[in-house]
């Protein structure tokens, strides 16, 4: 058993200083009510057999399907560089924790350091915190940031949000006390005089944050600047949730009004891996820095002078002020930060903006060749970045099937949702080449009877 | 060195009297604290309860409520505060006050503690 490092002579010396003559003895303090019962696990494997077993489960895996993947909704599939893993998996920043000891872990504390200063440039925001866990949960952060800025207990968020993001959102809300006001979209998207009259209805109820995601769960981007504008006559806090990759293309939120941009940063080298880890990342205006949650770096200088990195503003933490604290998250996704850092880092702006073009013409050329189909069409008229609706002849989720058989994953039911019959949500990336959209587009046309 | 003019509370505030009244906390309030970094006060206009939660000091490693002394409507609030936090642990009772307060009731200032009976009990 090569976890435990104690060797039977190590046992029995211990035990013999102890003055107990076996671990029966030395445990004869517990109750025998409450000892644990023999477990019925079968019996260790050896290494090789384990590995068999293990290919077995994963053989009962469908692999996703790489260039032939349209799938998107939050976990999108790109390209990620040799490099990446490579210097991710290096042992330095696989096996260390929390940088809470800066005299010893001033790599780990400037690689997030690095991370804070990318987001807030992609987001145009002033500061950012060490990452959180999802873009779920850091909608959830950014709500509670503008509940306890504005004093105020009323969320509003769009109905155009990823419907998982919303589910935590309420699930939030709920545990703490809070109103949930949804948004309903048209054509896709919040329209100015939705949100107003949202908002108006609230009367005394005070908005204390409005959450719109864009490009949103449709694909679609939303009028941003409007609905920040909109937002703040009423005196909430405006927040964007963004895929970060968008921001190479698209405004940035904080030159759209918004005090807080959240998103997940898994489109820059963290792998699907079915569903998670991924990377939350939270930036907002100067004046809310106290209230954003998790772990921050600080840039400071050491007592010879030398620049160094440090945690700092942890008395916002729950570690310092327990449930006082501006959250109950006690931790980041330091790997998966530092994964997007590295992919950053390589791909440089340049590179960065090439992949979002490449996605933006992709996704362009396919949505054209797949409105042409008799009985497909473009479900929403508004612009999008690399996912879109196509409305489909018959159910997504059946049309999806089919396309399986052919191997490729053809996109996200819809059906039924923002007022479509039938819909499927497909997303197109780098990693989709010509002969691939050509091929989803032959399958859709030949399934759609 | 807790001046003899003022009034003190057990969760260690001090009132200076007047109309308003300013409200400060104490040396051994700031000592124990160590490096203030910032402080977080109520708006002007803000109503305070005496007892209740009025604001928030924050130094390098803890973050402390501050509770009011008394109840009144927050008149001004020391905005030099802002750029200079520090001055909580260098002048305590003077440049570093906090609020000033106009009362809602002179008699609440009855259950306060006097200096003497505030070091006895309180800040040793």
């Amino acid at each position: 058993m090569p976890y435990l490092p104690h060797t039977a002579a190590d046992r029995e010396a211990m035990l013999t200083t102890i003055g107990a003559s076996d671990m029966e003895e030395l445990l004869d303090q517990v109750p025998t009510a409450v000892r644990s019962k023999p477990l019925l696990l079968p019996a260790a494997l050896s290494e090789p057999e384990l590995l068999h077993e293990l290919d077995a489960l994963a053989e009962r895996n469908t692999r996703s399907a790489g260039p032939r993947s349209f799938l998107g909704g939050g976990a999108y599939n790109h390209h990620i560089p040799a490099v990446v893993s490579a210097l991710a998996s290096r042992s330095e920043f696989v096996t260390s924790y929390t940088p809470y000891q800066p005299e010893i872990s001033q790599g780990t504390l400037q690689v997030i350091y690095e991370w804070q200063s990318l987001i807030c440039a992609l987001t145009g925001l002033d500061v950012a915190n060490a990452s959180l866990y999802d873009a779920a949960t850091a909608c959830a952060e950014a709500a509670m940031i503008g509940v306890n800025a504005t004093n105020r207990s009323t969320v509003v968020a769009a109905s155009t949000l990823n419907p998982m993001y919303l589910e935590v959102l309420r699930t939030y809300c709920w545990s703490q006390g809070l109103q949930l006001r949804v948004v309903m979209a048209e054509g896709g998207c919040i329209s100015p005089s939705s949100l107003r009259a949202t908002l108006a209805d609230l009367g005394e109820e005070k908005p204390a944050v409005a959450i719109l995601q864009s490009p949103n769960y449709f694909g679609l981007i939303e009028d941003q600047a409007s609905l920040a504008q909109i937002t703040h006559e009423f005196g909430a806090l405006y927040v964007t949730c963004a895929n970060p990759l968008s921001l190479a293309i698209l405004a940035p939120p904080g030159e759209i009004g918004a005090d807080i941009a959240v998103g997940d940063a898994q489109p820059f080298g963290v792998a699907l891996s079915y569903g998670g880890p991924y990377v939350g990342y939270v930036a907002a205006r100067e004046s809310l820095l106290r209230r954003l949650p998790g772990r921050i770096v600080g840039a400071s200088v050491d007592n010879k002078g030398r620049k160094a990195y440090v945690l700092t503003l942890q008395a916002r933490e729950q570690h310092i002020r327990r449930e006082k604290a501006t959250s109950n998250i006690c931790s980041n996704h330091a790997l998966c930060a530092t994964v997007a850092t590295i992919y950053l880092s390589y791909m440089g702006k340049a590179g960065l903006l090439e992949v979002a073009h490449l996605c933006l013409q992709k996704a362009h050329y396919a949505a054209e060749r797949i409105a042409e189909l008799p009985g497909y069409g473009l479900a929403f008229e508004a612009p999008f970045f690399h996912e879109f609706v196509v409305k489909t002849p018959r159910p997504g989720a059946v049309i999806r099937e089919a396309l399986m058989e052919r191997g490729i994953l053809a996109g996200i039911p819809v059906d039924g949702q923002a007022g479509l019959t039938y819909g499927l949500l497909v997303c197109v990336t780098e990693q989709n080449r010509k002969e691939d959209i050509d091929a989803l587009v032959q399958g859709l046309g030949e399934c759609a009877a | 060195m807790n001046p003899d003019d003022l009034l003190y509370a057990s969760s260690h505030e001090w009132v200076r009297r007047g109309d308003p009244a300013t409200i400060g906390i104490t040396h051994f309030a700031q000592d124990q604290l160590g490096d203030v970094v910032y402080v977080e006060l109520p708006v002007v206009g803000a109503v305070l309860s005496a007892g209740e939660i009025f604001g928030n000091v924050e130094s390098v490693k803890t973050a402390s409520d501050l509770y009011a002394p008394v109840s009144g409507t927050v008149v001004e609030t020391n905005t030099q505060l802002v750029e200079s936090p520090e001055l909580l642990n260098t002048s305590p009772y003077d440049k570093g006050w906090l609020i000033k307060v106009k009362l809602d009731n002179e008699e609440d200032l009855g259950n306060l503690l006097d200096r003497a009976a505030y070091e006895t009990n309180v800040a040793h």
